[in-house]
């Protein structure tokens, strides 16, 4: 915390001289040493850890995988697999660099629903929110154009039907649309250009994560309680006691990273983009990565026009909206209490969120017509029943509900439980509870 | 407002639960049979490959499925690679091979002669790549009534259910049930995803499962003979292609398992020591 004074002593006589010069290693003692972090982080407090570790991971095997790959639309497949056949330990690293994404993303998501849980979002802590927002942003545009670079059928359907979404935009989207793809259609130059952002943004997340880590060290972690911290008996230094956990956590994620990579390559992955992209004929059902797939059924859920909007702007909207409402968090959000652990009505509608965003993910992967459960049949023997296109409807309703209406409501009219004077008395209290 | 309102919060979510626990089982089937378990020898965590079978689906792939299908990612040192079917431990080098030589040799390639520019055609080497069976795309769909013979290379991936989808198809071509319209050119097959309601006369409830290919069924019984004295039924050919198959489409993949393996056991034990440190640390401040 900046507050914080810093306790660096330089012993040797060359950490003296570049103390007086460029205090770095004093930044990474203050930053990553002694910085206090509050005794009472559960297990949930370990996933910023473990996706610096992810971000890592990413880049250091996408910069080997750039050395091997050709960003061009006739050869993009075949470099893959050649990777994957003839590179040294080639099919390791790409299948660490494909499950490394979505395991980005499963931390990421935990990592987002602790923040919502606990009230991280709340004063001080805005701009250290809007950051990972940023972030997250940043790592869904990444993780697109990654998709698209194997150039299969999944990758080239997928950035059809991902950049024909600017094409809603009224008046200017077509342009827009043709500017992007760099042609009238997704082609040749589209990948180049993918290729060349797939390459920088990563390096923009590494920036744009500095800045987290900073805002983080500014204001000082949240903790379960939600109360800030009070004195030196709440907290413990980061090492060895941060330290040692989060890397107890790292390495059972790295269990289950490794079950993926080595027994499951293929699990999060689709048959289809093992079939060289192909212009002409269209997989009978296109469908993103599964850490895209709540934001694709409330794309799909949109199904008629309202007035003159027609239902195409008006889905590409509620996507990017869906997202947008994640930025606007701090200020929908009127309670007094942070953390929801002293929210007994607003927990209930947080697992609900969870429920919704787990089941528009699994609306996502089915076709809109599909049923979810059958009730009866027509005349001709057809199954009628509810609509995966409707379920998605009435979880978006909820998705946005929660946002906008849920979140400043509930707030206002809650009677929160009592709240602990401070970490110390919470631990305590636990303890006591423990002994009984 | 807080205990009536956590009350009902409560149901909605132990409903929205159990509606989502059960909604899976509810829904309608999907348009095709599923693939039969053929219980192959590299299926799970410590499955490997079967040399011998690897062998016989080279076979039957060279005889009978390369007149139209090519594989244009392998080559054939790949065929003596560690994990192939030639692999041979005296041989660590898969372009020393004999059997994998030989193979070669019997192949011609396309080349340019290095001393007059001719177009010629040359004795394949180990390091050349499988010959396809078409010049070119146009060639193949002038060939096979308008469709292309997808390349093999990867196409136990590249279908979904992998080698027991490519096993249960090629041994499961079946005549088309009556009432099921089925151009001349097509063939129908039970376990092949399409929708048939369109040409389907008889009862709409009744939509027979599967869709339409135009391969004709490739394999029978005894259409190639094993030099291993296996019987050549239908569906023994049909479980070795699709053994070669799924070895061409992920050669390395015993090696992943095994390094998997190793990697799982190294993190566990990690995770011990860590987590002694973690209890040494962290006594007395929780």
């Amino acid at each position: 915390m900046s507050d914080h004074p810093s306790t660096y002593e330089p012993k040797s006589g060359i950490e003296k001289w570049l103390d007086s010069r460029l205090p770095i290693v004093r930044l990474a003692y203050d930053s990553f040493v002694d910085y206090p972090t509050p005794k009472n982080l559960n297990y949930w407090w370990t996933f910023g850890g473990i996706l610096s570790l992810c971000l890592g991971v990413q880049i250091l095997t996408g910069i080997i995988l750039a050395m091997h790959y050709t960003a061009n639309a006739d050869l993009a497949f075949d470099s893959v697999e050649r990777i994957m056949r003839d590179v040294n330990y080639g099919w390791l690293i790409r299948y660490v660099h494909a499950n490394g994404a979505s395991m980005f993303f499963f931390a990421v998501y935990i990592h987002m629903f602790r923040g919502l849980y606990y009230g991280s979002y709340k004063a001080p802590r805005e701009v250290l929110w809007l950051l990972g927002c940023i972030i997250y942003f940043l790592m869904i545009a990444t993780a697109f154009m990654g998709y698209v670079l194997p150039w299969g059928q999944m990758s080239y359907y997928g950035a059809v039907v991902i950049t024909n979404l600017i094409g809603a935009i009224p008046v200017v989207g077509p342009s827009i649309l043709t500017w992007l793809q760099g042609g009238f259609a997704v082609d040749n130059p589209t990948l180049n250009r993918f290729f060349s952002l797939h390459y920088l943004l990563p390096f923009v997340i590494a920036g744009v994560v500095v800045l987290h880590i900073w805002a983080l060290h500014v204001v000082g972690q949240n903790n379960p309680t939600g109360v800030e911290i009070k004195s030196k008996e709440d907290t413990l230094p980061f090492t060895p006691y941060a330290t040692v956990k989060d890397g107890l956590a790292m390495i059972f994620f790295l269990i289950v990273f490794a079950v993926f990579v080595f027994f499951a390559p293929d699990a999060m992955g689709h048959a289809d983009n093992y079939v060289k992209a192909n212009p002409l004929q269209t997989p009978s059902h296109i469908v993103p990565e599964w850490y895209m797939l709540p934001f694709y059924a409330i794309l799909r859920a949109i199904t008629f026009d309202i007035g003159p909007i027609p239902a195409k702007l008006l889905g590409v909207t509620a996507m990017f909206g869906a997202i947008a409402l994640i930025f606007a968090l701090p200020w929908l959000d009127t309670s007094k209490v942070k953390s929801m652990r002293y929210r007994p009505v607003m927990r209930w509608f947080f697992v609900l969120f969870v429920l919704a965003c787990i089941g528009l993910g699994w609306c996502g992967g089915q076709l809109p017509d599909n049923l979810v459960f059958s009730i009866t049949t027509d005349a001709h023997g057809n199954p009628l029943g509810l609509k995966v296109v409707w379920l998605s409807q009435l979880l978006a309703v909820y998705y946005f509900a929660f946002f906008l209406i849920i979140m400043p409501w509930i707030g206002l009219k809650e009677d929160p439980l009592p709240v602990p004077a401070s970490i110390s008395d919470a631990v305590l209290a636990a303890h006591a509870k423990k002994k009984g | 407002m807080n205990s009536f309102m956590t009350k009902t919060l409560k149901v909605a979510a132990g409903l929205a639960l159990v509606a989502s626990l059960t909604a899976g089982a509810a829904v309608a089937s999907e348009g095709f049979k599923e693939p039969e378990d053929h219980h192959f020898t590299f299926e799970g965590p410590f499955g490997t490959f079967d040399q011998a079978q690897l062998q016989r689906g080279y076979k039957v792939y060279r005889e009978v499925c390369s007149a139209c299908h090519s594989m244009h990612l392998m080559s054939f040192r790949n065929l003596g690679q560690k994990g192939g079917p030639f692999y041979d431990p005296k041989y660590k080098n898969p372009n020393d091979n004999p059997v994998v030589k030989q193979i070669a040799s019997e192949f011609d390639v396309a080349d340019i002669d290095p001393d007059t520019g001719d177009e010629i055609t040359r004795k394949a080497t180990t390091s050349d790549r499988f010959p396809s069976p078409f010049k070119n795309e146009e060639a193949a769909k002038a060939s096979n009534s308008g469709a292309i013979p997808p390349d093999l290379s990867v196409i136990t991936k590249a279908r979904e259910g992998g080698a027991n989808y490519v096993a249960s198809m090629l041994a499961g071509f079946q005549p088309a049930p009556a009432g099921l319209e089925v151009a001349a050119t097509q063939h129908y097959n039970p376990y092949v995803h399409g929708a048939l309601a369109t040409s389907w006369k008889g009862d709409p409830h009744k939509v027979p499962l599967g869709g339409v290919l135009a391969m004709p069924p490739p394999l029978a019984d005894d259409k190639v003979a094993y030099d291993d004295g296996t019987k050549a039924t239908l569906k023994q050919e049909a479980q070795d292609v699709a053994a070669f198959l799924e070895w061409a489409a992920d050669p390395h993949a015993t090696e992943r398992k095994q390094m998997g393996v190793s990697v799982i056991l190294f993190l566990l034990l990690m995770a011990g020591v860590t987590y002694a440190a973690y209890r040494q640390v962290w006594r007395g401040k929780h």
